[in-house]
């Protein structure tokens, strides 16, 4: 009973990780439609710029907030300079600058930061509660929980969230009622690369820092956003929990998945939800009256 | 032949109840008009008569057999057809594509006959290109045929729905709202099709529309629903002087 | 009487289809004009083209600023508030997130709390519905919902393309009342495409009548009902 506690509680803390990666990719398709493969790579990015801030002297949280601000700023260029321009390109064209995105931070940061691992700090102690959740993890929870109800109630209570919702939904009634679209988008990559750069820091001490560390976890990410329901953000965090979970069980208690085939419980358990429900666990059918 | 019969008709949304036992009938050859407060559920009838709703009390009978039973998709082959009130159109295709895409359901070459190319299926593919080619002569819709659908005036857009909804050969046709944006030389150009269409197609029509000079001139009966009930039923002239219709929709002005 | 909009030698385009081509208007500050004319004739496009919907050449003054060739929000933000052709409703918002759309641009808090409520004063039908999602409402309570948004930026200039669409007759009664009174006490100018053409000339001072993309009569609401092609085919006596 303990060993099954211990994993479901330490699935729950990197499945908040995965709905960090899930909720920035729904982010960005349910404002553009587009899916960004670089997510996962730019929150790579994300930690190594925390850690060479670290590096530099400064204390984990001030670095941490810096970094999330940096990532938000970095994002909403890279939205304002390199995606607005081609605004009307083909879906092809932006699968093509995702790809070359993807690309270009991994070699940037094994450029700048060199392919060896480095280990990334951890702010929260060492040891563990009972020994069913170590505090790291714990404090993965926590942040990634606080970050979450943040952005939920951004979304929820602000007069910008609301702007950014409906944006999100009808482009042109949206420009009809004076919302500055083309801000919006720029504002929804900021706030997925804040959520990227926090899921990079949380999950860099137990994977270590190199260019490759978020390659698996992107997909978990994914998984987890299309079991969830690709434009629902709570589907998103639902998602991101139970693959997290499920991937941890699933390895535990079925030998023959051991570690190697964990990565393939993710994509058996999209397999297994598109069938039952296509559009996700919380996706929602369009509503509207004819 | 063609006989719809609605009877007490129950359907909930939650809390709210959208009809609450609503029975009329739309007897072969007839123009039915349907009017009422907004939000009395005439959409939400149709809606239901195009099985897109639940009815969760009474029945809907076309034929003497009810159609509760049956899928959306096979409305348009037992004869009903419909338009929309806010259109239903396949935005990115040219207008003779929108008709074909309305004549898919009546077409005869199977999905196999159509992948290979069969003879029979081009045959099919030709009959219904010049089904479509006589739709569009017939509702004024030539001169746009290879257009794009989404720029064009939404009165054409109407029309087109009405294409669309014939490529099927409905017997009964629902049209929802039709007079929308349309002037009054306009509203009378419909009411002649509509009665058209009944004469030449054998068509019965069930016509919601807010527009009463359309109403009154083409319906044969008009039948009043107000908070999902049934609230009158008549000829245009005995709806146009009926006191509670009157306060309930018309107002003065009607 | 200063003008508020002046238009001069509008063009239009979708694509390759000229829709407009070069139409001249004004509309005096604080008064109702009505563009009348056939499915097809411009009308919708005109109003599109007016707040950067459309692509445009020609000019285009509000209160003698320029405002052809800028964006859409831009123009909005200067207090031209449209209610479109299809409603344009964000569905899956509630009742109330539209309406407080319409006023996101606004800056006094206060004042947009106060026009909530007198929206719902006035379309007490929205009121009952303020939780629900708009998509789920009846085709005339979203177009209702689309003027009460609009109103909602409470601004100079209204353009209303067809907003007795899906109404019945006593609510469209309402409506033009509604909008009589706003014109007199708030002063809002407005410029109006109605198929009902009695209404429309009742509400308005002034009118133009659009053929094909051209304007090929103009002059008061008298004049122009008084006009036997207009009676003959938009009033029908």
């Amino acid at each position: 009973m303990d060993l099954f506690l211990q994993l479901v509680l330490s699935g729950l803390a990197t499945g908040c990780i995965y709905a960090c990666l899930a909720l920035a990719v729904v982010t960005i398709h349910t404002t553009s439609g587009q899916v960004n493969f670089a997510q996962g790579e730019m929150a790579m990015f994300s930690a190594y710029i925390a850690w060479s801030l670290i590096d530099l002297g400064l204390p984990y949280w001030l670095a941490f907030i810096l970094t999330l601000a940096v990532s938000f700023l970095g994002a909403a260029m890279i939205q304002i300079f390199l995606l607005r321009p081609m605004a009307q390109a083909s879906i092809l064209s932006h699968v093509i600058v995702f790809l070359g995105l993807f690309t270009i931070f991994n070699s940037t940061a094994g450029w700048i930061w060199s392919f060896t691992i480095k280990p990334f700090p951890s702010p929260f102690p060492e040891g563990s509660v009972m020994g069913l959740i170590g505090f790291h993890e714990l404090g993965v929870l926590g942040v990634v929980l606080v970050l979450l109800a943040a952005v939920y109630a951004f979304l929820n209570f602000t007069p910008v969230g609301l702007a950014m919702r409906a944006a999100a939904e009808n482009p042109t009634s949206a420009r009809l009622v004076g919302i500055r679209v083309g801000r919006m988008l720029a504002l929804g990559w900021g706030l997925a690369a804040v959520m990227g750069a926090a899921a990079g820091m949380m999950i860099a001490p137990v994977v270590y820092l190199e260019p490759n560390m978020m390659a698996g976890i992107l997909l978990y990410g994914f998984a987890a956003a299309v079991v969830g329901g690709i434009d629902s953000p709570a589907g998103a965090v639902a998602g991101g929990i139970l693959v997290g979970v499920i991937e941890n069980l699933a390895g535990a208690y079925l030998p023959f998945i051991g570690n190697e085939l964990k990565l393939s419980t993710a994509l058996l358990v999209i397999v297994i939800v598109l069938l039952v429900k296509p559009s996700g666990l919380f996706g929602r059918t369009a509503v509207n009256r004819v | 032949m063609s006989h719809l019969c609605i009877d007490k008709v129950v359907v909930r949304f939650g809390g709210i109840v959208a009809l609450d036992g609503v029975s009329f009938e739309v007897p072969e050859g007839e123009i039915v008009g349907l009017i009422g407060p907004n939000g009395a559920g005439k959409t939400t009838l149709f809606n239901c008569l195009s099985r897109l709703y639940q009815v969760h009390g009474g029945d809907i009978t076309y034929n003497g057999r009810s159609i509760l039973s049956l899928p959306p998709h096979r409305m348009t082959e037992i004869g009903i057809g419909r338009t929309f009130q806010n259109l239903a159109l396949f935005h990115n295709m040219t207008v003779r594509d929108n008709i074909l895409a309305g004549g898919h359901p009546a077409s005869r070459g199977g999905f196999i006959g159509n992948a290979l190319r069969l003879p029979g299926s081009r045959r099919e593919e030709r009959r219904l290109h010049e089904k479509a080619d006589r739709l569009m002569e017939e509702l004024d819709l030539t001169a746009v045929a290879n257009e794009g659908v989404g720029e064009l005036p939404f009165g054409t857009r109407k029309r087109l729905e009405i294409a669309r909804a014939l490529m099927s050969d409905p017997k009964l046709l629902l049209l929802d709202e039709p007079a929308g944006g349309l002037n009054h030389d306009e509203v009378d150009e419909l009411a002649e099709r509509i009665h058209g269409l009944r004469d030449e197609r054998a068509l019965t029509v069930l016509l919601v529309e807010h527009h009463m000079g359309l109403v009154m001139r083409v319906s044969d009966r008009v039948v009043v629903l107000s908070f999902g009930r049934k609230l009158a039923e008549g000829t245009p002239d005995e709806i146009r002087q009926h006191p509670e219709v009157i306060e309930a929709y018309l107002g003065k002005a009607g | 009487m200063t003008h508020l909009l002046e238009v001069n030698d509008l063009h239009a385009y979708y694509g390759p289809t000229h829709v407009l081509s070069g139409i001249h208007f004004s509309l005096n500050k604080g008064g109702i004009t009505t563009i009348l004319g056939a499915n097809g004739a411009g009308k919708t496009t005109t109003l599109r083209a007016l707040c950067g919907m459309v692509t445009t050449k020609g000019q285009i003054s509000l209160d003698g600023r320029r405002i052809d060739g800028s964006a859409c929000e831009e123009i909005v933000r200067m207090g031209v508030a449209h209610v479109p052709e299809g409603r344009g409703t964000f569905a899956a918002l509630t009742t109330e997130e539209n309406l407080k759309l319409g006023a996101v641009t606004r800056r006094d808090k206060h004042g947009v709390t106060q026009d909530l409520e007198h929206m719902y004063s006035l379309f007490p039908r929205l009121k009952e519905r303020r939780k629900q999602q708009a998509g789920t409402l009846s085709g005339g309570e979203q177009q209702m919902l689309a003027v009460a948004r609009a109103l909602m930026l409470r601004p100079n200039l209204l353009l209303l393309d067809e907003p007795s669409f899906g109404l019945a007759p006593l609510i469209v009664a309402e409506l033009f009342e509604i909008l009589g009174r706003i014109n007199r006490e708030d002063g809002v100018s407005m410029l109006l495409v109605e198929q009902n053409a009695e209404l429309a000339l009742d509400l308005a001072s002034h009118a133009y009548l659009l053929e094909t993309g051209k304007v090929v009569l103009s002059g008061s609401a008298e004049e122009i009902q008084e006009h036997d092609q207009v009676r003959r085919t938009y009033l029908g006596y």
